[in-house]
């Protein structure tokens, strides 16, 4: 049995193809790193797993199960949590409710019962409150519970919406760029927090990812692509220092630091 | 200035966040149920149709303000809503089982309707919520064995029991009753995981949907609200005037009830509130000023008309975020006295960039 | 051979009532590109341009073709005076505090024109070149009223098309209604493209209340033509300019067949049918290109 498993994964928009028979396998309780170029076709990886677009050949498996013809917002069901690019925050709510929101999936309470607000969903509410104390709490984000998310500074608003996706406790979280953005503390806090993620939590980790020194900092193993196809795959040593790939997106064969 | 400093967890979520706040609201409160005393009939009325109107306004506020779509047809669930207490109490129902099936029932219209077009983004949900309201507008006229058309359908006064709605006074706590039923209920929504999920849809869609939230069954509950909050404010209308016609229920209330909720503050429900007493009190001022304008322009007809649109036009130049955001700004200014500067709520101006080619 | 050319006739007067639907829904597209705000004014507009026609040919006696130009300068005159009053202070605000000012807007002008002495509440017509002329084709008639608005319309159409695609002024405009940012690094004054926007769909505006006079007649509530120019611009996909012409078109047409052919009330809510229909097989509108947030 795999864990996460990507098959011939292919799409093209408007007859340029973004990904061309991609298939690589993320084993349980392991940080699996796709690098590449800009352009390269690693956020749309991601966003085809999420289903906003459509594949046109392969699939994605999870635990051996097809999930590349569920609906978008049943990916969150089925335990896969992710961050974006460009942070996609609720940005006029708290933090709080952000965390609170990422939990959104355990709701049992329904319209009837919110509307007359029943001890039952008070319950539910503290439950979740004490739930995001818990991320506040390991995500150092005391100082900014009440604040407004839009409010925060930028690196602030990553680890919020890392700590968003960590409140969904899904089985595979995919991290979008976590390290774009960040200074050389807040990147070393991050690759510290991605390892007690993987160690503590136990949860599985996909990145994409073209920061080569976070990269290697942190994954234990490798996808490299460009132009939508897969260059080499392996433990990081092997990949980063794999010569097409130093050709391909570093261009010089000397640069991986 | 105040500073917080919570024990438990159940602070967060209550509905007062400060005792002071609670004995402020209780304030309010018996402020209103002791207004009648010293007003005449006319003016109780006014605060009547205040209150029917911010209950319509917090429906369309938790769709258009939290849910961030666009709605330019209330009228017609507001119009549902008469039309359903009007015949049903015409035919015996009692008042207090049609006004709920007023609000059911504009809320089944609103799932029925809403589950096709809520795909449709910001402006052609817009448009597309406006034709909605004018096929239904033309269906009141059509369908006479029901409505009766164009003559107008004659309305009972509401009756729980023996007690009869059919004084000013009366009608007026009714419809208080109401109002403050509904902003507990519109309160209690946005305090739960559904109010959150229509916020997320709002702030960010995908995120939303990456939370495992599905825009869609949000989108239509709260359409479904919001219907059937106007569903209820569209019966007692009904109630309060006696005679309804199709007349009442063209786009102009629909593009009335749009602004109440966009002068009043998107995003929050005090702004329904206060967008409904700016719509219902801007005629009341207009014509108390009259006086002192010159005698040619006193005499025209569409003088009160041309100050409303004025009035609009300086207020959203003065206060873009809505007479909410004025009345944030002041309530600041107070609490961090004298430390407020003027440039505290300095906004930045963007520039738009347009997702299109 | 009667059918058809009742048919005929009636889709031809449908044509003409659809190009000023057009006109109106360019007017709403073109403030809508530039500026993301939907202008609620822009049937009051309209029925401003067919007030100063009225004034001009009925009470100055001016010939039309003259007070066609005297109609365009003045109300592009207008355009530019009421964005730089009112407009342009609310640059980079809420777009939907902008969209309430612009309903502000309507109810403000459709009463001052109430007030104006020699306009006031009445309904008014004057003198076309074009009426009671009438061209014949075997059986079927057409009026010069209608052809009249046809080719005008026409004209203007490609009047704007190579003003937006061959000038200097035109180009600026598209790269504004993409990237105000990027169009400001360029050194593009954005103020001045938004004022250029107003001056231009109040001047069509203008044109459009002088083509539907003779249809219509001139009175305070021309302007809730809007509302039916709206669903057109919406049908042709916002913010395409064709668009807004072809969606004018299929309402004005529509409009004209079922108030021919459909019992009574059909007229009013057919075009509003329409919509909804093309609206939840194709949400972007007929010409409108479908937008994904990028993530």
């Amino acid at each position: 049995m795999s864990f996460f498993r990507a098959e011939d994964i292919t799409i093209s928009f408007g007859g340029i193809r973004a990904l061309s028979q991609v298939g690589f396998e993320v084993r349980q309780g392991e940080i699996f790193a796709i690098i590449g170029p800009n352009g390269a076709g690693k956020t749309t990886i991601f966003n085809c797993i999420n289903r906003f677009y459509d594949l046109d050949e392969g699939a994605f498996f999870l635990e051996d199960k097809d999930i590349s013809r569920i609906k978008p917002h049943e990916v969150a069901e089925i335990g896969i949590a992710r961050t974006f690019q460009n942070i996609e925050l609720f940005k006029n709510t708290t933090v709080l409710d952000n965390l609170i929101l990422g939990q959104h999936r355990s709701r049992r309470s329904n319209l009837f019962t919110e509307t007359l607000f029943t001890p039952f969903v008070r319950k539910q509410e503290i439950r979740g409150r004490e739930k995001a104390e818990e991320i506040i709490d390991f995500l150092e984000l005391e100082a900014y519970r009440e604040q407004r998310v839009i409010n925060l500074p930028y690196g602030v608003q990553k680890t919020v919406e890392l700590g968003r996706a960590l409140a969904m406790e899904p089985k595979l979280l995919l991290l979008d760029e976590p390290s774009s953005g960040l200074n050389v503390e807040e990147a070393e806090d991050l690759s510290f927090w991605m390892n007690d993620i993987k160690e503590e939590l136990g949860i599985t980790i996909l990145l994409v990812e073209h920061n080569m020194r976070f990269v290697q900092q942190v994954s234990d193993r490798v996808l490299a692509l460009d132009f939508g196809e897969v260059i080499t795959q392996g433990s990081s040593q092997d990949v980063l220092n794999h010569p097409e790939v130093m050709k391909a997106y570093l261009g010089e064969e000397d640069a991986v630091a | 200035m105040r500073f917080i400093m919570k024990t438990d967890y159940y602070q967060d979520i209550r509905l007062f966040k400060y005792r002071s706040t609670f004995f402020w609201y209780l304030a309010l409160v018996i402020g209103c149920l002791m207004l009648p005393l010293g007003l005449d009939e006319y003016l109780i009325s006014q605060l009547t149709f205040i209150c029917m109107y911010a209950v319509a306004a917090v429906g369309l506020m938790l769709l258009t303000g939290y849910t961030g779509q666009v709605s330019m047809g209330h009228a017609a669930f507001f119009a549902i809503g008469s039309y359903t207490s009007a015949i049903l109490t015409a035919k015996g129902v009692p008042f207090l089982a049609a006004l709920p099936a007023a609000g059911l029932l504009a809320g089944l219209v609103g799932i029925v309707i809403g589950r096709p077009i809520l795909h449709l983004s910001g402006l052609y949900l817009a448009i597309a919520t406006m034709g909605f309201a004018f096929i239904v507008d033309e269906i009141l006229v059509r369908w006479e064995s029901m409505t009766r058309g164009n003559m107008g359908y004659y309305v009972d006064p509401a009756a729980i029991g023996p007690l009869v709605f059919d004084s000013e006074i009366r009608f007026y706590y009714l419809a208080l009753v109401v109002l403050i039923l509904t902003l507990l209920a519109a309160r209690n929504i946005l305090r739960s995981p559904t109010g959150r999920a229509m916020i997320a849809i709002r702030d960010s869609e995908v995120a939303a949907e990456a939370m495992g939230i599905n825009p869609a069954k949000f989108k239509t509950m709260a359409f479904a609200v919001s219907a059937f909050f106007t569903g209820i404010a569209g019966s007692l209308y009904a109630h309060k005037i006696f005679f309804i016609n199709p007349e009442s229920y063209t786009i102009f209330l629909s593009i009335e009830l749009l602004a109440m909720v966009i002068i009043g503050g998107l995003g929050s429900l005090h702004g329904a509130v206060f967008g409904a007493a700016f719509f219902i009190f801007l005629p009341q001022f207009i014509v108390m000023t009259k006086d002192y304008l010159p005698q040619y322009l006193q005499n025209q007809t569409g003088l009160q008309p041309a100050l409303f649109g004025l009035l609009i036009i300086l207020v959203m130049l003065f206060e873009p975020l809505g007479i909410y955001g004025r009345w944030l700004k002041t309530k600041f200014y107070f609490e961090m006295f004298p430390l407020y500067r003027k440039d505290s709520f300095k906004r930045e101006k963007k520039y738009q960039k347009a997702e299109r080619r | 051979m009667e059918l058809l050319n009742e048919i005929l006739q009636t889709v031809l007067s449908g044509i003409s009532i659809g190009c000023v639907y057009g006109l109106v829904a360019l007017g709403f597209v073109l403030i809508f590109k530039a500026t993301e705000v939907i202008n609620f004014a822009q049937g009051e507009l309209l029925m401003l341009g067919a007030f100063i026609s009225y004034s001009l040919i009925g009470l100055l006696h001016f010939p039309y073709w003259a007070a066609l130009a005297v109609t365009v300068i003045v109300m592009g005159l207008l355009g530019t005076l009421l964005e730089r009053t009112v407009l342009r202070s609310l640059v980079g605000e809420p777009v939907y505090a902008i969209v309430i000012v612009t309903i502000g807007l309507s109810y403000f002008l459709r009463s001052m024109v109430s007030m104006i002495p020699g306009w006031g509440t009445d309904t008014y017509g004057f003198q076309t070149p074009f009426a009671e002329k009438f061209i014949r084709t075997g059986k079927l008639v057409i009026s010069w009223e209608y052809l009249a608005i046809i080719l005008i319309t026409t004209a203007l159409i490609f009047l704007l098309f190579s003003f937006f695609r061959y000038t200097r002024v035109g180009t600026a405009m598209r790269a504004t209604s993409q990237n105000q940012l990027a169009a400001v690094y360029m050194g593009i004054s954005v103020t001045r493209v938004f004022s250029l926007t107003w001056t231009i769909a109040a001047a069509l505006g203008g044109i459009g209340g002088i083509l539907l006079s003779p249809i219509t007649f001139v009175h305070m509530n021309m302007g809730f033509i809007g509302l039916k120019a709206f669903p057109a611009a919406v049908l042709g996909g916002f913010g395409s300019l064709p668009g807004a012409i072809v969606g004018g078109l299929i309402i004005g047409i529509t409009e004209s067949l079922a108030g021919f052919y459909l019992p009574e009330g059909w007229k009013d809510i057919a075009a509003w049918i329409i919509l909804i229909g093309v609206l939840i097989i194709r949400p972007q509108g007929l010409f409108g290109i479908q937008e994904k947030k990028k993530v």
